[in-house]
């Protein structure tokens, strides 16, 4: 009897040290798919490859922090601006992902593509250490992103009222060039000036490719950028207008939205003058 | 004088590392003795590995080589990309007009280098006797420029003017490349002087000491290397970058790669020596995740090319003449487990029974002669402690399958016969680590130690008897 009371004193001695781990180790757990990133193993892939920009501890502050004009993100702060989540919420799991995997073009921000799905899953459950927003919040549910309309006309011409109507020329310009009246003023959460996106760069966007990237990225805003989420401003049809507009824009950017657009004389005009002038990049420029 | 085929912790580490050095340094002069010492040629490592791109991206050393110079499969990819990451920071335009994509690299050190076997010519008597040769003290590498980076979106360069120790200088590698044509990243030209498409790189060796390169990559059978004085030397190394010009692709992440390329007959050298012959290179590999271990590669390459048997000079153009081919083909593995990797190569060559007995092509072929043949193979193992301190080890073996002239045992004779069917067999170690004390994406910093230890059979000058040499090699190497 009393040998069986010891036995069950030393079992849940045991349990008792193992649960915490248990816990501690789900804490540094992520899931993607069918991967689970270790925070462990993470954290040696941070410190090979993302400590120089993103700093020791996370805040942004690497040794090359000063010397890009796009800076670092932070970490600790937890604000990222690639999310399938409403603004103001943290990413998912699979946002994080994604962001490492695919990089930012107009950054020092490379695609990790070469590392394997594994390894991108132990960096983001490491990044996720760095802040106590990932243990008070949680991510916020992905928003609805309603299948796509058909490209015609109407939308693309219903997507340019709204580009008016909605002010999105004040930062973009009435070209998309990024140089609208506000543009100059702009500045990011961390007071750094800030450029909008020019869409006749024809450089990548920065949270995708598709039009189900550009769809979120106003659906849900830029969080730490002057960017805004737009989801309660209008609907999901006008957005998806919106977007068919917006990648007439992007003129040095073959599309299916520009090529229907260019067959109307006033998507003709306004293409060929956007043309003229070129790219800051001088990729890809027809001249 | 028979030419060796070699080329050339985070805070809390520096305990440790003091540790490693002074056992290193216990073992390696138990290891070695300590007689008189006199002169041997040293050739200098050339180290690929370029300071100047992490500044350019403000990335550490770290990130793309596993630890430098060993590149990882995120450097592997920015290399196939051109040295392009991708992203707008590649294109010229958006650096600092200041920036001059330019790394200096060189290695003060301290070698010891010994040879059991040397064949001595006393002053004294004017007899040859056969003895030990041991010299040691401090010295320095050769000295590599490194300069690369985009011309323009999708154009890179590659320019290494490379001087020996002695500061004679050649160009290492001069290319240009045009990458990503017709926007697909498997379709990309290069052209110039360039390394050959290795995956394990002799230019990114993990080890300096004068026999601690690649004997792989430079095997040639005695035969060719000790020839009658009226022959043309037949010099080929698949580890000597070449000139031509390289088709190759890649995959988004490079888990897939080809390449292949066709090149000048004549090692590298400039001015078109022994020309109008090309040598093909072809290479595959594919990697692929394996879970927590991490990437593994496995892959395979064929060098076939063609070297002439003879010269013929005249007042206008010289030229190599009657030309014969000769082949280097095989597979590799890059594994991984972790902290642990290993890479494992295997490599048959064969040399035309021309080249492999140093006859002209014109003249009549020794009794019995047969083009040699031999297959060779390595495993070499890092423990990457972290990326501040790395342990290194390779075992290397070349076994002769089929010799050049026939075998009279004892008897090494050039162009008549060879004394054993192991004549020219090398079993080679080398162990070591690098340790380095920083890490940023300024410069590069790397304690250096290792040792290694070569034997070849039956070549000793004199008795013919086997012939080891051991090089004790502890060193700064800087890059910046």
């Amino acid at each position: 009897m009393r040998a069986n009371k010891s036995m069950q004193w030393m079992f849940l001695a045991a349990a008792l040290q193992v649960l915490p781990s248990l816990a501690i180790a789900q804490q540094g757990e992520i899931h993607v798919g069918k991967v689970t990133g270790h925070a462990d193993a993470g954290k040696q892939l941070y410190y090979r490859f993302c400590w120089g920009c993103h700093g020791f501890r996370g805040d942004g502050n690497g040794e090359n922090g000063p010397y890009l004009n796009i800076l670092p993100r932070n970490f600790v702060a937890a604000t990222f601006k690639c999310r399938s989540t409403p603004t103001g919420t943290l990413p998912t799991d699979e946002d994080l992902y994604d962001s490492v995997g695919r990089g930012f073009t107009n950054s020092n921000m490379p695609a990790w593509i070469s590392l394997t799905k594994q390894q991108r899953a132990d960096m983001v459950a490491f990044i996720k250490t760095f802040s106590p927003r990932w243990k008070t919040d949680k991510s916020g549910d992905p928003i609805n992103v309603p299948a796509e309309p058909a490209v015609t006309l109407d939308s693309i011409k219903h997507g340019k009222e709204l580009f008016t109507k909605l002010e999105c020329w004040k930062c973009h310009g009435q070209e998309g060039r990024g140089d609208g009246p506000s543009a100059s003023t702009l500045t990011d959460s961390n007071d750094q000036p800030i450029r909008p996106y020019n869409f006749a760069a024809g450089s990548r966007f920065k949270c995708g490719t598709t039009n189900h990237d550009l769809y979120k990225i106003f659906m849900t805003g830029l969080d730490g950028t002057p960017m805004p989420s737009f989801a309660d401003v209008i609907k999901p049809e006008d957005a998806w207008d919106l977007v068919h507009y917006l990648r007439t824009l992007q003129v040095t950017h073959k599309s299916p939205e520009l090529a229907l657009w260019m067959t109307t004389k006033e998507g003709a005009e306004i293409v060929k003058a956007q043309k003229i002038v070129g790219t800051p990049t001088g990729a890809d420029i027809e001249q | 004088m028979f030419h060796w085929a070699s080329s050339s912790m985070k805070r809390r580490m520096p305990w440790l590392a003091s540790l490693l050095v002074c056992g290193f340094l216990v073992l390696a002069f138990l290891l070695i003795d300590s007689h008189s010492a006199s002169a041997l040629p040293i050739p200098a490592g050339k180290v690929y590995a370029i300071p100047a791109f992490a500044r350019k991206y403000g990335m550490p050393c770290s990130a793309c080589h596993e630890a430098w110079p060993k590149l990882n499969n995120f450097g592997q990819l920015f290399k196939d990309n051109g040295y392009q990451m991708g992203n707008d920071r590649d294109a010229p335009i958006f650096q600092q007009p200041a920036y001059w994509p330019v790394s200096f690299r060189m290695t003060p050190q301290w070698h010891r280098v010994s040879v059991d076997r040397a064949d001595i010519n006393d002053p004294a008597t004017g007899s040859m006797t056969e003895g030990r040769l041991t010299t040691h003290g401090f010295d320095l590498s050769g000295m590599d420029i490194l300069t690369g980076g985009t011309l323009a979106k999708n154009i890179s360069f590659l320019l290494v003017p490379a001087a020996e120790s002695d500061a004679v200088f050649g160009f290492e590698s001069a290319n240009v490349r045009f990458s990503n044509l017709l926007k697909s990243s498997w379709l990309n030209i290069k052209v110039g002087k360039f390394e050959l498409d290795n995956m394990i790189s002799e230019k990114r060796i993990m080890t300096l000491s004068d026999f601690g390169g690649y004997q792989i990559y430079h095997y040639q059978p005695v035969t060719e290397l000790v020839t009658p004085p009226t022959t043309l030397p037949f010099t080929f190394g698949l580890g000597d970058n070449q000139i031509g010009a390289e088709l190759s692709g890649h995959s988004k992440n490079s888990y897939t790669r080809y390449s292949a390329a066709l090149l000048s007959s004549n090692d590298g050298s400039v001015g078109v020596p022994n020309g109008h012959g090309y040598d093909t290179y072809l290479t595959f590999s594919q990697a692929f995740a394996a879970g927590s271990l991490g990437l593994q590669r496995v892959g395979a390459f064929a060098y076939i090319g063609r070297a002439p048997t003879y010269l013929t000079t005249s007042s206008l153009l010289a030229d190599g003449f009657g030309q014969k081919s000769f082949y280097r083909a095989g597979f590799f593995g890059l594994w991984y487990l972790k902290k642990l990797d290993v890479m494992t190569m295997y490599t048959r060559g064969g040399d035309n029974v021309f080249l492999g007995t140093g006859t002209p092509s014109f003249s009549p072929l020794p009794a019995g002669a047969q083009g040699p043949t031999w297959n060779a193979g390595f495993i070499e193992t890092h423990v990457t402690v972290n990326p501040q301190f790395i342990l290194v080890n390779r075992y290397e073996l070349i076994r002769m399958s089929r010799q050049a002239l026939p075998v009279t045992p004892g008897v090494f004779e050039p162009g008549v016969s060879v004394p054993s069917a192991n004549f020219g067999d090398i079993d080679a170690l080398v162990f070591g680590y690098r340790y380095y004390p920083f890490m940023s994406s300024r410069a590069g910093f790397a304690f250096h130690n290792e040792y290694s230890v070569v034997r070849q059979r039956g070549v000793a000058p004199v008795s013919g008897r086997d012939l080891t040499n051991n090089s004790l090699f502890i060193g700064f190497d800087f890059i910046f």
